[in-house]
């Protein structure tokens, strides 16, 4: 298991460096530690699998941020891998990608999919407005391989994602700590996020799905919480259950943050009951 | 399986509502401004956050004709009035003395980050620090874009 994720971390941590001089972009950091979040399983700014209304690493106004990420979720029957990487300016607008591995522990074989992700803040501050700070996205999902997807009933082999996210900070809002409070509703057709394809024979509408993240800072760089994703369940040949994970994230600076948590992933194409850990480290420039 | 997803939800927001009990027994300072370490305590952290500004190339580019020791008795008053104590701030509201600045979410933000440095190094617990970023925070829309 060790063996297995050191190297995407590390690339995770060379790559938006890498990519920084690559561009020459100007970056700056003047945003708060934390208030950047972590990037989820498909790549965009948000909690384990949430989606937020925050934008990717902390710049500030006409400023850059870059990010890599590299990710790992281990349940019972299935391995899942994520490495990543976003592009962001002016807290406003954010570009990411993932490439996500699903290796099929028990059943043999693997699936792999790619996602394109773009966010767009169109009102509010996270810290510093009543209002919520409100993001709008998408995010284009295409399977690598689509004979197993094809085969358990989906009907395409790649889609697209749309969500409306709210985020707010409560300053000294729970024994003088602040509180973090994300509502994401995301129209989706994806069985499983996309990795068993999207739609089914019976239909191809899509879906709206609640998700909700909250997160306690209990001190500036460490934040407990938990988040919740709401899933379609679409396919005849296996349930699909909604998401959960309590996490703990440790923002050591604004370079590096590691996310640890406990995923219930519910029924995954037959095998009941996944659950097991994710790890996850972000690298930000 | 939802079902007991739900049970896992409420046992999480029932924990967090425990510990906040608990914490409403342990002794808390009256004002934010004791918490602050009142006079000497308050001083201390203006001087620390002036010193970040002066070092601070983005932020020092807006106090080229500023009168330090002005500003800083300001400064200060508002922090106590700001931080119930005992003073009222009889400068200019926030509007007014930022208009014409632009001023920019990064030099807000990172205002507040030095702020945060400052109330850190000067030992300010953080129920106190988070407590005075909640009162500041709505100063955002008078002070940014003006």
């Amino acid at each position: 298991m060790i063996n297995s994720i050191v190297g995407p971390f590390i690339r995770a941590i060379f790559f938006p460096l890498f990519l920084t001089v690559a561009c020459g972009l100007a970056h700056a950091d003047s945003r708060i530690v934390a208030t950047g979040g972590a990037s989820n399983i498909e790549g965009s700014a948000g909690g384990g699998v949430v989606p937020w209304a925050v934008i990717n690493g902390y710049g500030s106004s006409d400023e850059w941020a870059v990010t890599g990420m590299a990710t790992g979720v281990f349940v019972d029957d299935f391995t899942l891998k994520v490495i990543g990487a976003s592009v962001s300016y002016d807290n406003r607008v954010e570009l990411s990608f993932a490439r996500q591995r699903l290796k099929l522990d028990s059943l043999g074989g693997d699936l792999q999919q790619d996602i394109i992700g773009l966010k767009y803040k169109v009102a509010g501050e996270l810290l510093y407005t009543t209002m919520p700070q409100i993001s709008v996205g998408v995010q284009y999902k295409d399977v690598d391989d689509f004979s197993l997807p094809s085969a358990v009933g989906a009907r395409d082999d790649s889609g697209v994602d749309y969500y409306v996210a709210a985020t707010k900070v409560f300053f000294d809002a729970l024994w003088g700590r602040n509180v973090l409070i994300n509502g994401t509703v995301r129209a989706t057709k994806a069985n499983q996020g996309g990795l068993l394809g999207f739609g089914s024979e019976r239909n191809n509408r899509y879906r709206y799905m609640k998700e909700a993240s909250v997160a306690v800072l209990l001190t500036d760089n460490l934040a407990v919480g938990m988040d919740y994703r709401e899933k379609p369940d679409e396919l005849d040949f296996a349930g699909e259950d909604d998401w959960q994970d309590f996490f703990i994230g440790w923002f050591v600076n604004k370079n590096l943050s590691v996310v640890l948590a406990y995923a219930d992933l519910g029924s995954i194409a037959g095998f009941e009951d996944q659950k097991g850990w994710y790890l996850s480290i972000e690298g930000a420039l | 399986m939802t079902c007991v997803l739900k049970r896992r939800v409420w046992s999480f927001v029932s924990a967090i509502l425990l510990l906040s009990l608990l914490s409403a027994c342990s002794s808390q300072p009256a004002t934010v401004y004791e918490g602050l370490g009142s006079e000497p305590g308050l001083a201390a952290v203006v001087d620390n956050l002036l010193e970040r500004m002066a070092k601070d190339e983005q932020i020092v580019r807006y106090f080229q004709d500023t009168d330090i020791a002005l500003f800083r008795k300001g400064l200060t008053e508002h922090l106590c009035d700001v931080a119930d104590g005992p003073c009222e701030y009889g400068g200019e509201d926030m509007k007014a003395t930022h208009r014409g600045l632009n001023i920019t979410q990064a030099d807000f933000d990172r205002l507040v980050q030095l702020l945060i440095y400052a109330m850190q190094e000067e030992g300010i617990p953080i129920a106190v620090r988070n407590n005075l970023l909640k009162r500041l925070a709505p100063m955002y829309r008078d002070v940014v874009y003006q």
